[in-house]
């Protein structure tokens, strides 16, 4: 075993951590805002594609990343809007409705590309921004500060969503909303205004997920995100609705996923059991959630829609 | 309430009974003249790799005027759908129905029975479950992945080689020892790194495991099925060399495509088409080879690839036609 | 029950707005057929026609229809009791699996005995992959739709794992193929065929599960707890009910239906094998899912389950029908089915709101909560929202720990 412990290759894995952390992050992020103010948007990964459609057709047809960025997060916020009108306006059963964006998101992506695309052509990706003399460190420049500029971006994201989160007073409405409705209600928080503007910033966040993906690859496939949506709401409760947990569990599950692949290709897991080591981010997010549990609780007007005078 | 029980059971029992009366056994024949077939495939018709090639093969045969009409029925990776509509097909009086993919033969073994004027074929495989109204066929893909690795392990300046797989079966299996055969063949003390994703669709982890590949010392590197496009992209950025199978992916990073192995089933297809409209259904295995010009090594053009390497290549292609 | 008139139409409005709700969602995909460039109506008649249009489409449909069935009914048991199993497609994948694995161990023997063997084989897998959901909600208050989320993940991986390894066709090992599937599964498990060559007793099976359903929840003091749990946490702990171990088995007996569904898939499949592409919807064709849909089409009602299942099932053939007819890509379907999900959930609420009303009516006419069938089945899912003042997601066990 000595041998996967070297430098190189825990450096390896730790910026390859980083690289599959990213997309997870930013939609744990947004999936945050919902859940803290009530409302659990299962539909993620429907978002995530359809973004990462879209990043992936305005890069090619602009030849400008952020542009592409940019598209995927109006996709996502389109869809942020329209997650809101299904689930503040009808009330609809979360669990479920989420399913449905899901589906359209993985058949609509998929049909568009086919449509409008056909055979997938690379596009331009993310420039690898070296940050000024943290770059030349050896090893940590490698493992941090070796990345793509939306990386950094991401990471930054954090500490200004717990700022926004525990520090304004926005935020202090969303917490409201999320656990007494009622109460915030009568103090005149509009609870269907703040759970729009948290679907919102989830959707967007998950549209601008999907299009970092999709440009950080440079290709789109049919179901690109092969269920990081579904992972990605997992670590917010991993997270415990904090957005540094999230983050540890974003990173933990890209950590154990890199693992894993370099593992494999040190031919250190047999061949045979490759399957069974590929259930390991399963199975530890399982065992964290046991243990988030048992810590935190959830918001208690999570997945109840609000209404007057109940 | 146990009225209503009763009424719906009902209800239920008269459709199972309408749906009893009216299901037809008779598999209406498809007449000479206008020779119709239908594939049924699990990815899209247009994923440069696997679906696309047979797609392209019909294609041609229409345009050839070897066959009248085809219709292509792609994304049924559900394997009880892709039956659905094997059947349907056969009933709807296409002369060949093609189920390619592999994961289809046993379906195909029980549906065959029921439709015995209609031919089907399936693959990859080599078994046509003792039916005479079954083809098999197989891409013979370990030749074009020996070939290859030859010329990837010349390629190599570092003596490593990579290579991205799906899950360890069927195609994929023999197309990565192939490779790895060829690369060992040329270079017996160079490195092969494997890694298998276990996922035929998770792109971001093909690109990862392209990463780690490199990571690992690999200057060339190859990978089989519809999710290494994220490993060729991550190639395109290393300025690593890709080879390709399936199809041709120099269209995906002309800069690092050395060559792609490429199916062509429109041979083997003409003549199975023969074979049927000469009234013999099945019972038949076929072999896309470089003998039968089935496997064509596909060069990237652009790719200024060293003559003794081609040769290399062309020697190892040269071989198999002529044990062929 | 009640004659007023009023009432009655409001009732036959409610039940026909998740079938307005399909409705409206293919009119969108009408929209999009358009834009694809391809003939709406020549896409829906063939549709129709794919689905109920002839013997054959319709036994697809009912083949369609019957692992939708065998989830729906779990997912009814499930809601009622206050849960969402949305860890059916593992379930699934681990029934069939157990189901395999039982035909393949198990010694020859005849079909009367072989049959039922690896039908409970199969319960017992998908009820394995739904208690441990189950346990953990209920004693360590993890919230079921991520740990199902993630158990569907560890199902894939242990199907790819075992059909690649253990349970893998000798046949494929040695011609060197190695697809990854079983060996043809002993004919005498194969499941006994009612007509033709492919309408298996599948479609009846399911049928007696969703009446046996219906009499389980309503009909036993198991489905009481199950039902008062669902309806309010707190009351059914003051009424003494153990509410951890009724949660843990709501999900165990969800689980088990969907367990039973992946071992008919096999079974009941043209192959007789199980078969795996490396996804979860590759085996189940995404019924864990759609399962859900079909209870709510059928008002979370176990028997109104059985027809909206046939609907839903009918929606899916004829939409594979529709697609080779017009040859528009596969996506569309996908895509189509993700709104008719978006359309009825949406709708729900619409539904419930009507019969609300008259459960309230009704209300003073039945006391007695062992024969207010009717009234719950109409409130839907409503009932678990509004009359759960504690929720479903923020279950605080036994204020104890």
């Amino acid at each position: 075993m000595s041998e996967v412990f070297t430098t190189a290759v825990m450096v390896a894995v730790t910026a390859s951590a980083i690289r599959l952390a990213v997309p997870l992050l930013l939609a744990s992020l947004g999936e945050t805002f919902g859940q803290r103010s009530g409302v659990l948007n299962l539909g993620v990964d429907g978002i995530m594609l359809l973004g990462a459609f879209t990043g992936y057709y305005a890069v090619l047809k602009t030849g400008n990343v952020w542009l592409g960025l940019l598209a995927a997060g109006i996709v996502g916020l389109v869809l942020g809007v329209a997650s809101a009108v299904i689930a503040v306006t009808l009330k609809a059963e979360q669990g479920i409705s989420g399913i449905g964006i899901y589906l359209f998101g993985l058949g609509m992506s998929d049909l568009l590309f086919q449509k409008l695309v056909g055979t997938p052509i690379p596009i331009d990706t993310f420039p690898t921004v070296n940050v000024p003399l943290l770059a030349d460190i050896p090893y940590i420049g490698e493992m941090f500060f070796q990345h793509s500029l939306v990386i950094y971006l991401a990471f930054a994201a954090i500490p200004v969503a717990t700022f926004v989160m525990n520090r304004t007073t926005f935020g202090m409405n969303i917490r409201a909303v999320g656990e007494y409705p009622d109460a915030a209600d009568t103090l005149g928080v509009s609870v269907s205004g703040v759970r729009y503007a948290t679907e919102i910033i989830g959707g967007t966040l998950a549209g601008l997920a999907g299009g970092v993906l999709a440009i950080t690859l440079g290709i789109f496939q049919q179901n690109l995100t092969n269920g990081a949506g579904f992972i990605a709401i997992a670590l917010v409760y991993f997270g415990a609705w904090r957005p540094i947990g999230i983050m540890l569990g974003a990173l933990l599950f890209g950590f154990v996923n890199a693992l894993v692949l370099e593992l494999k290709t040190l031919e250190i897991i047999p061949r045979d059991l490759s399957n069974i080591a590929a259930m390991a981010p399963a199975i530890i997010t399982i065992l964290a959630l046991v243990f988030v549990a048992r810590r935190f609780r959830a918001p208690s007007a999570l997945t109840k829609p609000f209404t007057r005078g109940k | 309430m146990k009225r209503r029980s009763i009424t719906l059971v009902i209800m239920f029992a008269v459709l199972v009974l309408v749906a009893a009366a009216c299901s037809s056994d008779d598999s209406s024949s498809g007449d000479g003249g206008e020779f119709k077939v239908a594939v049924v495939a699990p990815s899209a018709a247009n994923d440069l790799a696997f679906t696309q090639s047979m797609v392209d093969a019909v294609t041609k045969l229409k345009e050839d005027g070897v066959i009248a009409d085809f219709s292509v029925t792609d994304g049924t990776f559900v394997v009880d759908d892709a039956a659905v509509a094997i059947r349907d097909y056969a009933s709807q009086g296409f002369d060949l129905v093609i189920g390619h993919g592999s994961q289809y033969g046993g379906s195909i073994s029980e549906i065959a029975k029921d439709f015995p004027e209609t031919s089907f074929a399936w693959g990859t495989s080599a078994d046509t479950f003792g039916l005479d109204n079954v083809f098999s066929y197989e891409a013979a893909s370990d030749e074009g992945g020996r070939v290859m690795g030859i010329m990837a392990a010349a390629l190599s300046t570092s003596d490593n080689v990579g290579i991205v797989g799906p899950i360890e079966v069927g195609d994929a299996k023999l197309y990565v020892d192939g490779f790895k055969a060829g690369v060992l063949v040329n270079k017996p003390s160079a490195t092969v790194n494997v890694n298998y994703i276990d996922s035929f669709s998770d792109v971001a982890l093909a690109s990862e495991a392209a990463q780690s590949l490199i990571g690992a010392g690999a200057d060339v590197l190859s990978g089989t099925a519809q999710m290494v496009v994220g490993a060729v992209g991550v190639a395109k950025t290393a300025g690593v060399l890709w080879f390709g199978t399936q199809a041709n992916q120099t269209s995906l990073a002309p800069e690092i495509v050395v060559a792609s192995q490429v199916y062509h089933w429109e041979h083997m297809l003409e003549e199975m088409v023969n074979n049927v409209k000469d009234g013999t259904l099945g019972g038949e295995l076929y072999s896309i080879t470089f003998a039968n010009d089935g496997l064509v090594i596909e060069y990237n053009d652009g790719f200024d690839l060293p003559d003794d390497v081609k040769k290399l290549g062309d020697e190892a292609v040269k071989v198999f036609k002529d044990e062929g | 029950m009640s004659i007023n008139i009023g009432s009655k139409q409001r009732r036959y409005l409610a039940y026909s707005i998740p079938v307005l709700a399909v409705f409206a969602a293919l009119l969108f995909g009408a929209i999009m057929l358009v834009l694809l460039g391809a003939d709406p109506f020549k896409g829906y008649s063939e549709m129709f026609i794919g689905a109920f249009g002839s013997g054959d489409a319709l036994i697809a449909t009912l083949l369609k229809a019957t692992p939708l069935l065998f989830v729906g009914t779990g997912i009814v048991i499930a809601f009622r009791a206050g849960v969402i199993n949305i860890g059916a497609e593992g379930q699934m994948v681990l029934g069939g699996l157990f189901a395999a694995m039982a035909a393949l161990y198990l010694p020859e023997m005849p079909t009367i005995i072989m049959v039922p063997l690896v039908l409970i084989a199969g319960v017992i897998g998908g009820g394995l992959w739904g208690w441990i959901p189950g346990a953990l909600k209920a004693y360590y208050r993890v919230n079921e739709i991520l740990s199902t989320i993630m158990l569907n993940i560890v199902a894939v991986q242990l199907m790819a794992y075992l059909l690649r390894g253990p349970l893998i066709d000798p046949a494929e090992i040695e011609r060197g193929t190695r697809i990854p599937q079983t060996a043809r599964l002993a004919e005498s498990a194969d499941l006994p065929i009612l007509f033709g060559n492919r309408l298996h007793i599948g479609p009846v099976l399911a049928v007696l599960c969703a009446i046996a359903t219906y009499y389980l929840l309503w009909r036993t003091p198991l489905g009481y707890r199950l039902r008062a749990v669902g309806l309010s946490e707190h009351a059914a702990r003051y009424a003494g009910i153990p509410v951890r171990r009724t949660i843990a088995l709501a999900l165990t007996l969800s689980g088990a239906l969907a367990g039973l569904a992946g071992a008919v898939l096999v079974f009941g499949s043209e192959s007789h094998r199980m078969v795996t592409d490396g996804s979860t919807m590759g085996f189940t064709g995404g019924a864990g899912f759609n399962g859900i849909v079909a209870a709510l089409l059928g008002g979370l009602h176990p028997l109104w389950t059985i027809p909206a299942s046939l609907l839903f099932g009918g929606l899916i053939v004829g939409g594979q029908a529709l697609q080779r007819a017009v040859q528009v890509p596969s996506a569309l379907i996908v895509a189509l089915n993700g709104l008719v999900v978006i359309f009825v959930v949406a709708a729900d609420r619409y539904r419930a709101k009507l019969l609300a009303v008259d459960s309230r009516e009704e209300a003073s006419n039945e006391s007695d909560i062992d024969d207010d069938s009717e009234a719950h089945a109409a409130t839907g899912m409503g009932a678990v929202h509004d009359a759960a003042p504690d929720g479903t997601h923020s279950f605080d066990p036994e204020d104890s720990s």
